[in-house]
């Protein structure tokens, strides 16, 4: 067994409560969440004052009062509930990272694409997938500016006095909730690595430039 | 059971798999750049890893370098750093790198199939979406987050869960003034944006095997604009003749071998597929993109839609914040739109075949005078064969400029990008709103197109100069 210090790398996710923040926008690209400016970093942080970058602010860098992440409390929301295709384009991780930079660990909407979707594990975030009729009573608590929770564990929206149950992988459940860092997961398999390069190099020698 | 190309590449990639269906999947073919990787060597590094199979992968920079003149360096600060970066980090993991002078240097998916690093039944990665261009060639290829990166260069493998299959038959011959970037513009309009979620789309029919290899790769490669995790085409004659004697290619015994193995990747006839469309080439017209989604597609003797027209009204909102933004009046015809740049060039069409279908349109024939047109080459190779076929002075002769390769105006990373609101016939692949620049207004063509667009400084039919 591996010590569990070197495989927790992630944040775990725990539950959490926040008022939601609402952008009823439909197939919200990467270059929409962090523009290419951006790309230019060599780190991972540093990214959330960029979020949004040409809905959020106008050509002289100043915050565009009428969108919603520029105002309280929206501005400290940890929840996004977004349009469908949410993180369409571009594989880049700075989406979720910006996302994360400025607070936010939980998005909901009812579709995402795929790379984005997995990127947002590998960095401690949730996304939750929901049905339209869904997100649309969930957006009411952002615009009556009231908080809803959310529990992994139970897999569970709870808003109200009503809840919603959310469906969601078992082991990518599990890698957020003990914040497990993959590549050291897989290396445990280093066994079944090796013997599947040595079956490779009798089998299809060209793989290794032989 | 009867398998698709799809299953049979996934199956011969299983390192391991877990109850729930989550696998390890094994990565033959590693491609990275300067953006998507400072991260992932950052994270090797602190805890203290190496990459796992350095033979296997293969860097090069693309996204972030100057295509004007590069004897004077980076001027950009950042962009140096980044670049200087993966220098650092190749030197010091025993990685490859095609550096920014070195020839064989260009847009990561142009060089991996020119050198031969890309190969049928291989699974290939890379951070980066348009990774999906290599399934061209009968491979499993397809863009990662940086993590992921990371996860590959420590294990060369990937955790992954298997996609559902689709296939798309074409058949039929296309129309002259036809090409395979306006039959995947028409599959994008079909089927969305979101239609290829959690789908490997197999490409296939008559149309495709006449495709040549290089059009493929532009189909396979705007596959992730539909969404799909990776595009794929069973690999034929055409795709061994290409990677016969590229110097990444098997060589002698080693290549009968491995033709032995690539003439077994086939889908099974009796193949079941979750989804499966047909379309037929003879319908299929030069397309251009009105919008700020490569859904938003039209034909060039269409006309812009018009948002009353929706019934739905996430779309009626979306097609006014598109028509907004592209500064575009509901109901105008296509051609009466007046463009003000032209960009030939980026992963989609920046090979040779792509310009030299361009020159042929801008031969003896002038850009408009107000058009700035710019020729970005995919790669230091594709433009050494291109000058070497004259081409780069028919492109000077009509008024392009004749760059040196790299993404350039595809994502406007470095110099080269749009004003606001000026307007672009572009050969690239995105056409979001700040893609090619902050307010600037893409419209996604094929090369006659964009070359018909700089000569009548209008969006234009390429059919009229095609005889
Ligand atoms: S040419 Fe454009 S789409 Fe292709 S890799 Fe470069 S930036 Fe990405």
């Amino acid at each position: 067994m591996m010590l569990e210090s070197i495989i927790t790398k992630m944040k775990k996710f725990n539950s959490l409560k926040s008022i939601p923040a609402y952008l009823p926008i439909v197939n919200i690209d990467t270059d929409m969440i962090i523009p290419k400016q951006f790309l230019k970093t060599i780190k991972r942080t540093g990214l959330g004052k960029n979020l949004f970058f040409e809905m959020r602010y106008d050509d002289n860098g100043k915050e565009i009062k009428e969108f919603t992440l520029n105002n309280e409390p929206y501005n400290n929301s940890k929840i996004l509930i977004t349009g469908n295709n949410f993180g369409c384009g571009s594989s880049r991780e700075h989406a979720p990272w910006a996302l994360l930079d400025f607070g936010i660990t939980c998005v909901i909407s009812s579709s995402y694409a795929d790379i984005f979707y997995n990127n947002c594990f590998k960095n401690g975030i949730l996304p939750i997938i929901l049905n339209e009729e869904k997100i649309k009573e969930l957006s009411e608590y952002s615009k009556r500016k009231e908080e809803i929770s959310i529990d992994l564990n139970n897999q569970k929206i709870i808003y109200g006095n009503n809840e919603i149950k959310f469906e969601i992988d078992s082991f990518k459940k599990k890698c957020l909730l003990e914040g497990l860092d993959d590549i050291s997961l897989s290396l445990e398999k280093l066994d079944q690595i090796l013997s599947y390069e040595k079956k490779i190099m009798n089998k299809k020698p060209w793989i290794f430039n032989d | 059971m009867q398998l698709t190309l799809y299953d049979k590449i996934w199956n011969e990639h299983l390192v391991h798999q877990q109850k729930d269906g989550t696998a390890l999947l094994f990565v033959d073919r590693h491609l990275i750049h300067e953006v998507t990787s400072p991260q992932a060597f950052e994270g090797l590094r602190n805890s203290n890893r190496k990459v796992r199979q350095p033979n296997l992968t293969l860097a090069v920079v693309d996204h972030n370098i100057p295509t004007t003149d590069r004897s004077k360096g980076i001027k950009d600060e950042d962009s140096k750093i980044q670049v200087e970066t993966l220098d650092k980090n190749c030197n010091e993991f025993g990685i490859q790198l095609f550096g920014m002078n070195d020839k064989r240097q260009g847009i990561v998916h142009i060089v991996g199939p020119e050198q031969g690093f890309t190969q049928p039944g291989t699974v290939i990665v890379c951070g980066d979406s348009h990774t999906a261009t290599h399934g061209a060639f009968g491979s499993l290829a397809f863009g990662i987050g940086t993590s992921e990166v990371e996860h590959v260069l420590a294990t060369q493998t990937l955790v992954q869960k298997k996609a559902k299959n689709f296939r798309i038959n074409v058949n039929g011959k296309l129309a002259i003034g036809v090409t395979s970037k306006d039959v995947v513009l028409q599959i994008i309009g079909k089927i969305g944006t979101a239609g290829g979620t959690g789908s490997v789309i197999e490409y296939a029919g008559s149309l495709i095997s006449d495709l040549s290899v290089e059009q493929r790769m532009t189909i396979c490669n705007m596959t992730i604009e539909g969404g799909a995790r990776a595009g794929l085409i069973e690999p034929d004659q055409k795709i061994f003749n290409y990677l016969k004697d590229r110097p990444m290619s098997p060589k002698n015994e080693s290549w009968d071998r491995a033709l032995e193995y690539w003439n077994t990747l086939k889908t099974d006839k009796d193949a079941k597929f979750d989804k499966e469309i047909n379309l037929t080439a003879e319908d299929i017209a030069p397309m251009v993109t009105w919008g700020t989604s490569p859904q938003d597609v039209v034909t060039i003797d269409g006309k812009i839609p018009n948002p009353e027209n929706e019934s739905n009204i996430d779309r009626k909102n979306s097609i006014d914040r598109s028509l907004k933004y592209m500064g575009l009046k509901a109901d105008v015809a296509v051609q009466d739109i007046k463009i003000d740049k032209v960009f030939i060039g980026s992963c989609t069409n920046g090979r040779i075949e792509d310009l030299r279908e361009a020159a042929k349109i801008l031969k003896d024939k002038k850009k408009a005078a107000h058009v700035h047109g710019m020729v970005v080459p995919g790669s230091g190779l594709v433009k050494e064969q291109a000058e070497q076929e004259g081409l780069d002075k028919i492109f000077i002769k009509s008024g392009f400029e004749w760059r040196e390769p790299g993404c350039s105006m595809c994502l406007a990373m470095n110099a080269d990008k749009l004003k606001p609101e000026e307007r672009c016939a572009s050969t690239s692949n995105r056409n979001f709103e700040g893609r090619q620049g902050r307010g600037g207004r893409t419209h996604l063509v094929s090369p006659g197109m964009a070359a018909a667009a700089a000569i009548s400084g209008n969006l234009d039919d390429v059919r009229k100069y095609n005889n």
